[in-house]
């Protein structure tokens, strides 16, 4: 049933689009971090705007991501930004929460420890706050990682120069081999995504090892994200 | 822009409305569908999720595959099953089946991760006192954990739902229909009203599910588990 003859011949091409859907991914993990950065220091210093920010980072990650992506070509036509909006956008829910959540973390009392050892706000920011709320982070990386690695797949709705992996998908609905290339890489990217990420988590929160397993699998793909795996 | 004009003009159209492309059959596949890969997840994941909370054996095996299951992207979901189950029927095998079984995958992980949890959290000495009083571990499951786990369990089945709705449109890729539909043709037929009347159906959908089982489970975080709770504490 897999002609593994064609899994020879295109093993460039496959490399190629794993090295594409990991590009897509990580422009739109970056970008998306530093954009909900902002927003969640702004939610955090400026607290009635959190629901705001949150509510509308909500609604935009209910937009179905084969309407989303299309939506964008007649305006901005077919270029890298084209996958980049969208994918931004849908980070921007996940990321936003965790890292307010990650901020609210920090107990009261140290705030005040470094309050009352004069620390001025930029100092408390980046001594106290941020190293504690790093853990919450990650997890936010990793829920966003996985999610914005499934999206990419989607982005083959756009064409032969799109998708990653997703482009196999795609290209020949009854060639089998092709579409199991592209489905198996998909997820053989998502899943090591949330390996290396999940290391990562343990390593900084060694005292909670089951305990962030659980809040993962209980927050991973709540109400939040709900739409998104469209 | 006038994407809501486009999309009340195609909903204003009766042609819109008729045969199985019409709105109504769509909606009601879409409803089907996500009902059935609903009851199937459930039919997994309850029962294993009663046993591990009760149990409280394998709980790091269940909580890592749910976190792998979360991980797997849907469309690659279908994509992987659609050349086995078109073997077995080269219609219904490359959308509706691959569909269902990706939308099992997809809802599995937060109802056997809700449900366990929900029954980990009983509090232990309402669990014992139960046992103290000769309930059997069947009683202790079925009195006392369940009532007082339920709201947490019916949140499993919301996000669940949800998602379920949401994703279902990806079966239209491979000629499904259901909502997605609507999107997918929108999409190649560069048809702005179709396009934004489908996604504003699915996500109507989707809301009201979310609305409604919030609903329930806001009225069983009240009455029953507190009398659930007061129950068992009067019985210690």
């Amino acid at each position: 049933m897999i002609d593994w003859g064609w899994i020879a011949d295109h093993v460039p091409a496959i490399l190629g689009r794993a090295v594409q859907h990991l590009e897509f991914a990580a422009i739109a993990l970056v970008v998306g971090f530093a954009i909900s950065f902002g927003l969640a220091l702004l939610s955090v210093r400026y607290r009635p705007a959190y629901p705001v920010v949150a509510g509308l980072a909500g609604i935009l990650f209910t937009i179905p991501s084969l309407a989303l992506y299309s939506s964008f070509v007649p305006v901005i036509g077919l270029s890298l930004l084209t996958v980049e909006i969208p994918l931004v956008l849908y980070t921007l829910v996940i990321y936003v929460r965790n890292i307010v959540a990650g901020f609210d973390s920090v107990p009261a009392e140290v705030l005040e420890a470094a309050d009352g050892m004069g620390y001025t706000r930029m100092q408390r920011l980046r001594a106290v706050e941020l190293p504690l709320a790093v853990p919450l982070m990650v997890a936010g990386l990793r829920v966003a990682s996985v999610s914005t690695i499934g999206l990419v797949t989607i982005s083959g709705i756009l064409g032969s120069s799109f998708g990653g992996f997703g482009f196999f998908i795609f290209e020949r609905p009854n060639f089998a081999t092709e579409i199991l290339v592209g489905a198996v890489g998909s997820i053989a990217l998502a899943l090591l995504a949330d390996a290396l990420f999940g290391v990562l988590q343990r390593r900084l929160t060694p005292w909670s090892r089951l305990n962030v397993e659980l809040e993962m699998a209980k927050t991973g793909r709540s109400a939040a994200q709900a739409t998104a795996a469209v | 822009m006038d994407l809501i004009g486009a999309a009340a003009a195609w909903f204003m159209d009766p042609a819109h409305w008729n045969g199985a492309n019409g709105v109504p059959y769509r909606l009601a596949q879409h409803v089907g569908i996500s009902l059935v890969s609903i009851a199937i997840a459930l039919a997994i994941a309850l029962p294993v999720g009663l046993y591990i909370g009760h149990t409280r054996r394998g709980q790091a095996l269940a909580i890592n595959l749910a976190n792998v299951g979360r991980a797997i992207p849907s469309l690659a979901a279908i994509a992987i099953v659609v050349p086995f189950t078109q073997m077995i029927d080269p219609g219904k095998g490359f959308n509706l089946y691959p569909t269902i079984i990706a939308m099992v995958v997809l809802a599995v992980p937060p109802i056997l991760v809700n449900t366990y949890a929900g029954i980990a959290e009983v509090d232990r000495d309402l669990v014992e006192s139960a046992r103290g009083m000769g309930m059997t571990e069947r009683q202790v499951l079925r009195s006392v954990e369940v009532p007082i786990a339920l709201p947490v369990i019916v949140g499993g089945l919301r996000s669940a739902t949800v998602q379920v709705i949401a994703t279902a449109t990806l079966g239209a890729i491979y000629g499904l229909g259901a909502l997605g539909g609507f999107i997918v043709e929108g999409v190649a037929q560069r048809d702005d009203g179709r396009l934004f009347a489908g996604v504003f159906l699915v996500a109507a959908l989707a809301l009201l599910a979310e609305g409604g089982l919030a609903l329930v489970q806001r009225r069983l975080s009240g009455p029953v588990s507190a009398a659930a709770a007061a129950a068992a504490a009067q019985a210690s």
